[in-house]
């Protein structure tokens, strides 16, 4: 074989390659468009608000932060309410179970479930949803004092929209 | 000290994730160190024997470009 | 660009660096560890759990990096026929597969106790899952033919078009909405991690570089080894040598690919 011609062969690899990449990569983001819309992780308080009435046979998932003060423990003792919040609407939920350790008022929360007539939502999983945020106690306080913490908490909060 | 490793009541995490990292990084390590001796060991083996069959044959070159 | 990726080339190179790698592996990971386990704090939400994010983040940047630098040596292998390309990617999936299953395992670990769950299927995980599956994919692919530049060849082709999987992994917790938090180091307007905790995370992942750097080595040199074993099985006494002393390589594998 001459010299050339391996090399025009390498260079014709070298194309199909790129080719075979640039289609894959084509057809990924063809894919994860139609992904974007039809795959959510969970629907935020205003998305639900706008497909509402829901059914109740319908299960999904639920995310926003837990607003403050709204956490109550009901008289059995096992069940806890709260309301979820993207800031512009909300939604109440009830839960029987055991909260993750991270579960906080102000924090971010996903719930599985369903909804009931009365509008509420009946989860039966609660999962914590953290920031990008990791600091040690002393700084979070410092902060705090400053005056800083409210861009945190309104990232936070946004993040919970996406 | 006791603090260390309680590890705030999460221990069982905390360490589980550090000692299977060590446990893995380690195996990986040692498995590949042994597959290079067990190949140095072969290639010397193969190369005495085939010394003593054919002394004046040409080292082949099998790291040379095809 | 031949000259330098001659395996004869890549042996002096490699000894040179090896002890700079193992005494840099060595140190960063003591320091690394140290702080990570003992003179960091904890996280003023989540604790002591804190500290697997050393471990988990670190093992997600490699389980990253190693798919790249597998996918370029694929794609060597693949349009410059480089034997040396095809043996580094090779030697590079074992090595970013423990660290994609370490990420994958520690991010478990973390979870349950903070999300309050062991796994859920969020683009982040999900994506992170699939490059293991891609990982797994590559060495059952490269091993599974009888000539060995067959495997490569399909090997090359799957590693380079998952390729796509990564900015999927990277972009995942902006692009849907997940369970998972976004980035906390690459992101725009700098890390949101004190720095008290960002010098853990960098001497350890510092740490795991060196390790894949030396792992690397190793495993190059023992497939230059097994190359030159089933050469030397081929060109040399032929097969009767081979069959009559139970030499590890098949005769049938014996110089393919030369």
């Amino acid at each position: 074989m001459s010299l050339s011609r391996a090399k025009s062969r390498k260079r014709q690899r070298l194309y199909l390659a790129s080719l075979a990449v640039l289609a894959a990569a084509g057809a990924a983001a063809l894919g994860l468009t139609a992904f974007r819309d039809s795959v959510v992780f969970f629907f935020s308080p205003t998305e639900l608000a706008e497909q509402s009435p829901m059914s109740p046979d319908r299960r999904l998932r639920i995310g926003g932060l837990v607003e403050e003060g709204s956490l109550q423990k009901l008289a059995d003792g096992k069940t806890v309410t709260f309301t979820v919040t993207d800031m512009q609407h909300d939604v109440q939920v009830a839960y029987t179970g055991i909260l993750p350790d991270l579960f906080r008022e102000g924090q971010g929360v996903v719930a599985e479930g369903h909804m009931n007539p009365k509008g509420q939502f009946v989860a039966s999983e609660v999962l914590a949803k953290h920031d990008e945020n990791y600091m040690p106690r002393e700084v979070a306080d410092a902060l705090k004092k400053s005056g800083h913490w409210e861009e945190i908490e309104a990232q936070n909060a946004k993040n919970m929209r996406n | 000290m006791s603090n260390f490793f309680e590890m705030g009541g999460y221990a069982g995490y905390v360490w589980s994730s550090y000692g299977l990292a060590t446990i893995a990084l380690v195996v990986l390590l040692m498995v590949s160190l042994r597959g290079l001796k067990k190949s140095r060991r072969d290639l010397a083996h193969l190369e005495t024997l085939l010394k003593s069959r054919r002394p004046r044959r040409k080292k082949a070159q099998p790291d040379a470009q095809s | 660009m031949h000259r330098f990726a001659k395996p004869s080339v890549f042996l002096k190179l490699a000894s040179a660096i090896m002890p700079w790698a193992i005494g840099i592996t060595v140190v960063t990971l003591a320091v690394g560890l140290y702080l990570a386990l003992v003179a960091s704090p904890a996280d003023y939400q989540q604790g002591d759990t804190v500290r697997i994010m050393y471990i988990h983040v670190p093992a997600a940047w490699m389980g990253l990096f190693c798919y790249v630098g597998m996918a370029i040596c694929g794609a060597m292998s693949l349009i410059w026929k480089h034997p040396l390309a095809d043996i580094a990617a090779r030697a590079t999936a074992p090595i970013g597969a423990t660290f994609t299953a370490l990420c994958l395992i520690t991010g478990s670990l973390w979870g349950e106790p903070m999300w309050g769950t062991w796994w859920v299927w969020d683009a982040r995980l999900t994506s992170m899952l699939i490059l293991l599956f891609l990982y797994l994919g590559y060495m059952a692919l490269v091993n599974a033919f009888d000539d060995s530049e067959r495997g490569s060849k399909a090997g090359s082709a799957l590693a380079l078009v998952g390729v796509i999987n990564v900015p999927i992994v990277k972009f995942s917790v902006d692009w849907w909405n997940t369970l998972h938090q976004p980035a906390s180091v690459a992101r725009m307007g700098g890390p949101s991690i004190d720095p008290s905790m960002l010098w853990p995370l960098f001497l350890i992942a510092i740490g795991f570089t060196g390790y894949y750097v030396i792992v690397l080595i190793v495993r190059v040199r023992l497939e230059l080894n097994e190359r030159r074993i089933r050469a030397l099985q081929l060109g040399g006494v032929g097969q009767s040598v081979a069959d009559q002393h139970h030499l590890a390589v098949p005769a049938k594998q014996a110089g393919a690919g030369e």
